[in-house]
């Protein structure tokens, strides 16, 4: 039973919120406000030809997904060498500290990783949810947010 | 199921990652700015903006062809957005900015200063018989009034009076189409799509009624 399109206002009114947090903490607050055009630009380029409009929030998480993976890529193209973040994260540990640490090892993360663990623990997806965002299995996704909480966790002590 | 997130990195500090108190009105902020980007691509198909007029609210539905549609405060925003959605596109977005010269126009004519729109505009949503009668009302000038019956004889269906008041009372661009200036046989302004009393407001605007009648 297909479900109506609303028109793309409701839509945008709808999710910018979650994508803005899934982006937020997959490409950090200086590029999320970039992240989040390209996402809702794709979604629009795409929204008129949508056939089922029941599960909208997983399609537009797919697309921040993929914009969250591929700036990854073309940032760390052009970034410096993360070399000296494990002694970032060792600077004593006030809240401020910890908060911008956080960041830098989560930036830090291979994309996969990082947006399987930004779904699985900022979002609370479940697992065959973070599959469905991600493309992949549901094993790859526990595989990725399992390897990337070890990561940080590494990172972080 | 964070029990693997051992101190000093816990799930609470994980979940805030996603931005704190601030970021709804972020998420608004972005979201504002994508009409503007979205205009430039060539990907918005609807922009929806308002202005304020002595009948009330208005929210207008500007394409890429010209205005599209005007709309009364009493009609229901989020029916008359899916409406919109339906029959001319899903990409509607808020963008002000795009109804800037309807706005401009609509202020000058509330204000006395115009008595004609120069306007383009996108007739999709009149259908069949309407687009010919909505036409002809279009050329009944500022100040003048015209009757269903006339109407009906200048569009060659001199029997459909009825006909004519239906189109008219569908008119999707109301005011800028001034079907407010036909009125019944006998003078009574007879029925409008705001209302009568909106008809009365804007006639006694143009001169057509005196004030005393408001």
């Amino acid at each position: 039973m297909a479900v109506e399109l609303p028109p793309f206002s409701e839509f945008l009114a709808e999710h910018k919120g979650t994508v803005y947090r899934f982006l937020m903490a997959a490409v950090g607050p200086h590029e999320a406000d970039d992240a989040f055009q390209e996402t809702f630009v794709s979604a629009l380029r795409a929204y008129p030809r949508l056939t089922d409009a029941s599960k909208l929030d997983r399609w537009v998480l797919r697309i921040a997904s993929r914009k969250a993976i591929d700036h990854h890529r073309a940032a760390s193209r052009r970034a410096i060498p993360s070399g000296d973040l494990p002694e970032q994260a060792a600077s004593p540990g006030g809240r401020p500290e910890l908060d911008s640490d956080l960041r830098a090892a989560v930036a830090s993360l291979p994309p996969k990783q990082r947006v399987a663990v930004v779904h699985r623990h900022v979002l609370d997806r479940s697992y065959a949810d973070v599959a469905e965002m991600m493309g992949i299995s549901e094993e790859a996704a526990r595989a990725n947010v399992y390897q990337g909480v070890k990561k940080l966790r590494e990172l972080m002590t | 199921m964070n029990g693997t997130i051992g101190a000093p990195m816990n799930a609470k500090d994980l979940k805030k990652l996603g931005g704190g108190r601030d970021v709804d009105r972020l998420a608004a902020l972005a979201a504002a700015a994508l009409a503007e980007t979205a205009a430039d691509r060539g990907l918005l198909d609807v922009a929806v903006g308002e202005v304020e007029s002595p009948v009330g609210e208005l929210l207008l539905a500007v394409t890429p062809r010209g205005l599209a549609y005007v709309a009364f405060e009493d009609e229901e925003r989020d029916d008359l957005l899916a409406r919109l959605s339906r029959q001319l596109s899903p990409r509607i977005l808020e963008h002000p900015k795009a109804t800037d010269e309807v706005r401009r126009q609509l202020d000058e004519y509330f204000s006395g200063e115009r008595t004609r729109f120069e306007l383009k505009l996108d007739r999709r949503l009149m259908r069949g018989i309407a687009r010919d009668v909505l036409a002809a009302t279009a050329k009944v000038p500022f100040g003048r009034t015209t009757t269903y019956g006339t109407l009906a004889e200048r569009i060659g269906r001199p029997r459909a009076s009825r006909a004519v008041g239906n189109a008219l009372g569908s008119n999707p661009i109301p005011i800028v189409v001034p079907c407010h200036r036909v009125l019944r046989a006998g003078g009574d302004v007879g029925g409008y799509a705001g209302g009568p009393s909106r008809k009365r407001r804007l006639l006694t605007l143009e001169g057509s009624l005196p004030p005393s009648l408001v």
